[in-house]
């Protein structure tokens, strides 16, 4: 029921839609492809297909968590917990599987009982990060920076300080899962792509994505336009655990054991990745292939820095570094000039 | 009048600007004298604001002259312009809600005693400032503490310390109360008497009317009229800034059909906190107002009845008894309600006309997927439809002007064919274009059978669009007025507690209106 207004001057002629090229798309991708002739230009093996499998592979952990990562910030939170989170589930999942070992034996029910265990884990665990920061109102800095060193030492405690392993006959039997794969494709990187498109496909054109956006860009107006904006920021924490325990499930077949080291630092990775991929770190901004490039643009440097002497491997920290601040800069000369 | 007025203080010759290729201001003059109080007034867009970012340093001019006492300038930032003593003072203020009142005054021009600072001799510059306005606030009271009036008076105070020549006030009475509004131009009458130059904006023509000495009329980025402010009277004013002669601002009231059914039928609602006993009945294709002073309950009420706090009464709709927990819900049932704070609540300043337009109905607009194509074909209606003026389409919504974002906002809440429309302040910051506009739209949304609520503060403006008129005063109806009875005279009784029993003393703060 749209009345006309009466106009007072002629309306300016329908103004097209323009697009213009802009550095924060431009630049993640330009990134990529230098540091990708880098690397082909260092070392010759770099660009060999069991390479590139490898790089893959091992950025399909933090990668599927970033994917989460990306809706969590660009709906205005924050998970600092998904580290620690990945580490206390892998543990769960493993004792879960050897508690189950004698009764069930060796076979897909015990697997699908594992991965069933740290799916819900992971649900669970999103859920009351999710719950504490939007029922209870508590900022979620605080709330998973509490969730981080809780899981983290539940981890620790439920190893006793040392590691958990799986039990060897169902590791031999759980390892196809990450050194399987489809086609020639390793499993964890054709999860790591599934979810890296519908994840897209979600950002960019489903409502949930736009009201992500939306909360991330001003909460009152997404409240003041009958968003559930409660709700919503309560999925995003619920798919990321969701999504740790499917990086999870990737994850332990590649050891068989967790330990208090395990998936540490994971949670600034996923966020880094974030941010260089052109997601803004306050919300109301975000793109998951940008969180793709940048995933795979910093487990490139790691592994540059592997395959050539040129420069220590233990600067790869700092390399990162210096990559997520100039990414943040970039972001904001585009800005400016857009 | 004195004719031999003193030299300008501050003056603009031929100043033109352009951003890209696009010349917004062509060649305007403007002058300020010492101790004259001198209005800027012109539609959204036509100039204003930049012109006055101009002279304080904001923006540089692209062509023309800038005159401080004289003398040719060139203000490269706002600090040399403050060095000047030209200050200008934002519609949304620059004030630090979390810093102290004293902290506020002093902030980057901190008072030191050797390495420290000296708060005790800041807290002594502060009273004695915040004396000289006549309002004693206390120095370490955190400013998101204060009202709306106060940070004004706070922000002037900052001018002062600054020793300002030139005050440029950006629609200083946008925000305030009457009773604000009247403190506010006493303030600037004693800083005219002091010797100050004051240049202010307004969309409120009595205002100016009331308190301008000199008067420039801007219209599409030039200066169509520039004298004393006397000579006009304020629907001439009107009718130099749109151009064209003004017909009635108001639309024809119809006469009301008694059968029309109930739309909102509202008994005893509560909003702990800030209303209770609310009662009313709304017709369909009735436009109901709601007068009252700022704090009287009127947003809270209705925010309350459309589940955006919590409320609970018995509110019937179309007969059917509902209950609202959530906006969402609201909505739902076809009650939608347009805020009053369209910057903070109503639009994603940093977001696009499409992601606007359609965040409230976006279902309708996605069965998995969104359909960006019916977006944009929702947009080009709305723009049309709507009149919305946009230099391009990709324009982010905080780059339109005022009249525009609301225009946008009303295109927004009503794509989701709401039933009820809850309108709170349709015209707050809009020009006098644009109020025309939105006020034929409400009538034309009414004659179509849309029940409409409109909050205001504004009593011309429901006397001239309402059909009646609810009155509240601390959270609680105390009045209605209909057809003859509607005069200002009988409003402000009710909102002032006049109209029912006074209790002493209770009345006093609000009389200065």
């Amino acid at each position: 029921m749209t009345a006309p207004l009466p106009a007072s001057s002629p309306t300016p002629a329908a103004f097209a839609p323009r697009r213009r090229i802009s550095m924060t798309v431009v630049g993640p991708i330009l990134a990529l492809i230098l540091l990708a002739a880098l690397g082909a230009w260092l070392n010759p093996n770099f660009l060999s297909a069991a390479n590139i499998t490898n790089v893959l592979a091992r950025s399909a952990f933090i990668g599927i968590i970033a994917v989460g990562m990306t809706f969590v910030i660009t709906a205005g939170g924050l998970d600092l917990s998904v580290g620690s989170m990945a580490a206390f589930i892998a543990g769960l999942m493993i004792m879960v599987m050897n508690a189950a070992l004698p009764s069930m034996g060796v076979g897909i029910p015990i697997v699908l009982l594992g991965m069933g265990a740290a799916l819900l884990a992971g649900l669970l665990a999103g859920l009351l990060n999710g719950l504490l920061i939007t029922k209870l109102g508590i900022e979620a800095f605080i709330v998973t920076l509490g969730s981080m060193g809780i899981y983290r030492s539940l981890v620790t405690w439920l190893a006793d300080g040392g590691t958990l392993s799986l039990d060897f006959q169902l590791r031999s039997f759980y390892q196809p899962i990450y050194y399987g794969g489809i086609f020639g494709v390793s499993w964890p990187i054709v999860v790591f792509g599934l979810v890296a498109i519908l994840g897209e496909i979600v950002m960019r054109s489903t409502v949930f994505g736009r009201w992500c956006a939306a909360i991330g860009s001003n909460e009152q107006v997404a409240k003041y336009s009958s968003v559930k904006v409660a709700r919503v920021r309560l999925a995003t924490y619920v798919m990321l655990g969701l999504l740790v325990g499917l990086a999870v499930i990737m994850y332990v077949p590649r050891l068989g054991s967790a330990s208090a080291s395990t998936g540490l630092l994971w949670e600034l990775e996923a966020i880094a990745a974030v941010i260089i991929g052109g997601t803004l770190l306050k919300g109301g901004f975000g793109r998951v292939w940008g969180t793709v490039v940048g995933v795979l643009i910093l487990s490139l440097i790691g592994n540059i820095l592997n395959l050539t002497d040129l420069v220590s491997p233990y600067l790869n920290g700092a390399i990162q570094g210096l990559i997520i601040v100039l990414a943040v800069i970039l972001q904001r000369e585009g800005k400016s000039g857009a | 009048m004195d004719e031999a007025l003193s030299a300008p203080v501050l003056a603009l010759e031929g100043i033109r600007r352009s951003f890209g290729p696009v010349e917004v201001l062509h060649g305007v003059d403007l002058a300020l004298r010492p101790g004259r109080v001198h209005a800027l007034i012109g539609e959204n867009g036509a100039g204003k604001s930049t012109t006055m970012k101009i002279m304080a340093g904001y923006q540089p001019a692209s062509a023309g002259r800038l005159l401080v006492g004289g003398e040719e300038v060139r203000f490269k930032t706002m600090a040399e312009a403050e060095a000047r003593g030209v200050v200008m003072i934002h519609q949304e203020f620059n004030l630090a809600e979390h810093l102290t009142v004293e902290q506020n005054l002093f902030l980057g021009r901190e008072l030191k005693r050797g390495i420290l600072l000296d708060k005790a001799a800041m807290r002594r510059r502060t009273r004695e400032l915040l004396a000289r306005l006549d309002r004693p606030l206390d120095p370490d009271l955190p400013v998101a503490r204060l009202s709306n009036s106060d940070k004004q008076m706070l922000e002037i105070a900052k001018a002062l310390s600054r020793e300002a020549r030139v005050l440029i006030m950006d629609e200083p009475t946008a925000v305030l109360t009457l009773a604000e509004t009247a403190v506010l131009m006493e303030q600037i009458r004693a800083l005219r008497a002091a010797g100050t130059a004051i240049l202010f904006t307004s969309h409120k023509l009595d205002e100016v009317k009331a308190l301008a000495d000199d008067l420039t009329i801007m219209r599409d980025g030039a200066v169509v009229y520039s004298g004393s402010a006397e000579a006009l009277s304020p629907h001439d004013m009107a009718e130099a800034m749109v151009g064209r002669e003004m017909s009635d601002l108001f639309p024809p009231k119809p006469s009301l059909d008694p059968a029309a059914p109930l739309a909102l039928s509202v008994r005893g609602l509560e909003v702990p906190g800030h209303a209770s006993g609310i009662s009313f009945d709304l017709r369909k294709g009735e436009i109901l107002g709601v007068a009252g002073l700022i704090g009287a309950g009127r947003t809270e009420t209705f925010e309350g009845l459309c589940g955006l706090r919590p409320a609970h009464g018995e509110i019937r709709l179309f007969g059917e008894s509902v209950r609202f927990r959530a906006p969402s819900e609201a909505l739902a049932q076809g009650v939608a309600y347009l805020t009053e704070d369209r910057k903070t609540r109503g639009l994603l300043l940093a977001k696009g006309m499409r992601e606007n337009l359609t965040l409230q109905a976006l279902r309708k607009f996605a069965r998995i997927l969104v359909d960006r194509r019916a977006e944009e074909r929702a947009l080009d209606r709305a723009v049309r439809e709507f009149d919305i003026r946009a230099g391009s389409r990709g324009m982010l919504v905080g780059n339109l002007s005022g009249g525009n974002q609301q225009k946008l906002l009303f295109a927004k809440t009503l794509l989701s064919e709401p039933r009820v429309l809850i309108a709170d302040e349709p015209t707050r910051g809009v020009d006098i274009g644009a109020k025309q506009q939105i006020y034929a739209l409400l009538r034309e949304l009414a004659a179509q059978g849309l029940a409409v609520v409109v909050i205001s503060s504004e009593m011309q403006e429901l006397i001239g669009l309402a059909d009646r008129i609810l009155v509240m005063r601390q959270g609680r109806i105390l009045g209605e007025v209909a057809g003859a009875e509607m005069t200002e005279e009988a409003v402000v009784r009710y909102a002032m507690g006049v109209a029912r029993h006074v209790r002493p003393g209770e009345i006093r703060s609000e009389e200065t209106a």
